[in-house]
């Protein structure tokens, strides 16, 4: 089983005051990203706040449609997809979010809300929901008379242990795990992400792991691909993208991540400017006014997305 | 409008922490807690608290003063009125009409109102714009005005004045309610639902709903205030629950002509209008401070106190919208 985007776009439009007429400009949230995710595989997607992630998070999710371009999940678009195929992808994807305070209503009771993915359908009964949700408690390291709490009597950790469990519930083939440490205290972190990998290799699941936090994507990714502005730059092997980066913004977030021994050289390459504006991207490469190796062309000529290494992926005039 | 001429209240400060639930019920408004008490015991007593049938006349006993004035009787503690109509036992008659009108329209507009504007909110689009739409007319429609030809055009009954007071409330309800459905939809939970494949019925029913409770419970006590007002209005005005009902409304119309002769006909039941208003919108403002989504999540449960500390749980519900009348 296979999720795989091709070419996938989201503009959204931008609406003037008097929303009378045709909208006029568009945010290219997500412009032509292609990546996919195989059973039992973690892909990592890096970038900055601004890039897409989310946006792309979304699609995946099917909160949003794409504007243009497929999801295929087996094969399929699910563009096309019926009633029974969107149930089946629904128990197949499940989500954990960054924020395990937004994530759990106040009002339910773990239980219920760890059981919400399972919907009776024939077949599924009271009792069966009871045992799974507590089974899937367990597998997160939490009681199992958790289920008769309120998520308020928890703590940041536990609450994303039981976002966890909720994502586990059904037996999904895919997790997509947005920002999943990224709110919580440090020294839970470490925590989260052991619990995820033991997961993984338990369960077989996969992963896409949204995160601008390298470190933790390293962990967990074993390919990664890096957005910039909507747009992948590079995509590879996770160790050989932090050893070898062949774009220039990949370089320079690799610089800007603490090193693994405080004593280690680092060259920290500081980029200049900000994200540029999504509704009207730079011309040639995306990347161009911030990049430290520019070229003449690269103002002018978007670079093509081409294989630069066996399995080394990059847009870029310099490969 | 009306009785809900409050001070703005001051913006809310952070989540009180730790017990705060303990130190709320210690500022409990005690006064208005015994007059809504006072009023709800007359309204489910009266039969037995009311010495007099509050309709029935003896023009021997017309115009009695109040009980601490010459002529004034033990019989009739408040008076009489030109009917010879025991004030006070009319009173507490006129609290169940009171009471009953308000808790039915409410009921009723609160019921619509909620509906609508939380599939307003949850939907957006077309079917938010007409329905905010609708919500606008409705707000915008001079409220005597219609109530008056309403009921003038139909015959005033008790039905009636309630169906018109419900028709003219929805709005508000409708309006609230749909901006706490978009400050609870942009939620996690809410998104994640969808993604665990539930549908839009069962989100409303069981993630926006439960959320905006606290808010609808506020809304629906400051309304209350208002029907009161507006019934009593009416009742001035010959439109509302029809004579000889003893609602205060109609008892003010009564002694109107008497004011300078038998103020007490107008005064006691315009008294009774007041304190019950006051009341009520002290009650609705407590509430709203208390239940209000910045503090709910510290006064949830109990346990809170044991659990760590108060995190801000709901930030983006703290949008609450200011409260429009």
């Amino acid at each position: 089983m296979i999720l795989e985007a091709v070419d996938l776009k989201k503009y959204f439009p931008v609406t003037g005051a008097l929303a009378l007429g045709r909208a006029q400009t568009w945010i290219r949230a997500v412009d032509g990203v292609s990546v996919q995710v195989g059973e039992g595989e973690t892909l990592g997607i890096v970038g900055e706040s601004g890039s897409g992630k989310t946006t792309l998070a979304k699609l995946f999710l099917l909160l949003e449609r794409p504007t243009a371009g497929s999801l295929r999940f087996d094969g399929k678009d699910v563009a096309t997809f019926g009633r029974a195929d969107v149930r089946r992808y629904r128990r197949s994807v499940q989500a954990v979010f960054q924020d395990p305070f937004s994530s759990l209503d106040p009002r339910m009771r773990v239980e219920q809300i760890v059981g919400e993915p399972l919907i009776p359908e024939n077949g599924v009964t009271r009792a069966m929901v009871r045992d799974r949700v507590r089974e899937s408690l367990e597998l997160v390291g939490l009681r199992r008379d958790s289920a008769s709490l309120y998520p308020h009597e928890f703590s940041g950790g536990q609450r994303q242990r039981i976002a966890i469990a909720r994502a586990l519930v059904t037996t999904p083939k895919f997790i997509l795990l947005d920002e999943p440490v990224s709110a919580l205290d440090v020294s839970i972190r470490a925590q989260i992400l052991n619990l995820l990998k033991r997961l993984q290799d338990q369960l077989g699941l996969a992963y896409i792991m949204i995160s601008h936090d390298l470190a933790a994507a390293r962990y967990l990714a074993t390919r990664l691909a890096v957005m910039y502005c909507g747009k992948l730059v590079e995509t590879g092997a996770c160790e050989a993208v932090y050893t070898e980066p062949l774009h220039p913004y990949t370089e320079a977030l690799l610089s800007a991540a603490l090193p693994l021994h405080p004593s280690a050289r680092r060259q920290r390459i500081i980029l200049k400017g900000e994200i540029p504006n999504p509704t009207n991207p730079p011309s040639g490469c995306r990347f161009h006014p911030r990049c430290h190796r520019v070229l003449a062309e690269c103002s002018s000529v978007e670079p093509a997305w081409r294989e630069v290494k066996p399995g080394r992926f990059a847009a870029c005039h310099l490969h | 409008m009306g009785g809900s001429g409050r001070p703005p209240s001051p913006p809310a400060l952070a989540p009180a922490p730790a017990q705060p639930w303990r130190g709320s019920l210690r500022r409990l408004p005690w006064f208005a807690g015994a007059v809504l008490a006072t009023l709800v015991f007359c309204a489910v007593f009266a039969p037995w608290l009311a010495s007099k049938d509050p309709t029935a006349g003896d023009i021997t006993t017309k115009l009695i003063p109040p009980i601490w004035m010459e002529r004034g009787t033990m019989e009739h503690p408040l008076g009489t009125d030109r009917f010879g109509r025991d004030i006070l036992s009319r009173i507490i008659h006129g609290s169940r009409i009171s009471l009953l009108v308000s808790i039915i329209a409410i009921g009723v507009a609160g019921t619509l109102g909620t509906a609508l504007g939380l599939i307003a909110g949850y939907r957006g689009g077309l079917t938010d714009t007409l329905l905010m739409r609708m919500t606008d007319i409705g707000l915008s429609l001079p409220t005597i005005l219609i109530a008056v030809v309403m009921v003038a055009v139909s015959e005033p009954s008790f039905r009636n004045v309630v169906l018109v007071i419900a028709l003219l409330l929805w709005p508000r309800f409708a309006r609230q309610i749909r901006g706490e459905t978009l400050a609870v939809k942009e939620q996690d939970f809410v998104a994640l639902a969808v993604v665990a494949g539930r549908s839009g019925t069962w989100i409303i029913a069981r993630h926006i709903f439960p959320n905006v409770v606290p808010t609808l419970l506020v809304i629906s006590t400051l309304q209350v205030g208002y029907v009161i007002l507006l019934e009593g209005t009416l009742g001035f005005l010959g439109v509302g629950v029809p004579p000889p009902n003893p609602a205060w409304g109609l008892m003010i119309a009564d002694g109107r002509g008497f004011l300078a002769t038998a103020w007490w006909i107008a005064l006691f039941p315009g008294l009774a209008m007041l304190l019950t208003v006051l009341a009520v919108n002290l009650m609705g403002d407590w509430l709203r401070d208390h239940l209000d989504p910045k503090l709910r999540q510290a006064g949830a449960r109990v346990t809170a106190a044991t659990a760590t500390t108060a995190a801000p749980i709901e930030p983006a519900i703290a949008e609450a919208p200011a409260r429009g009348d």
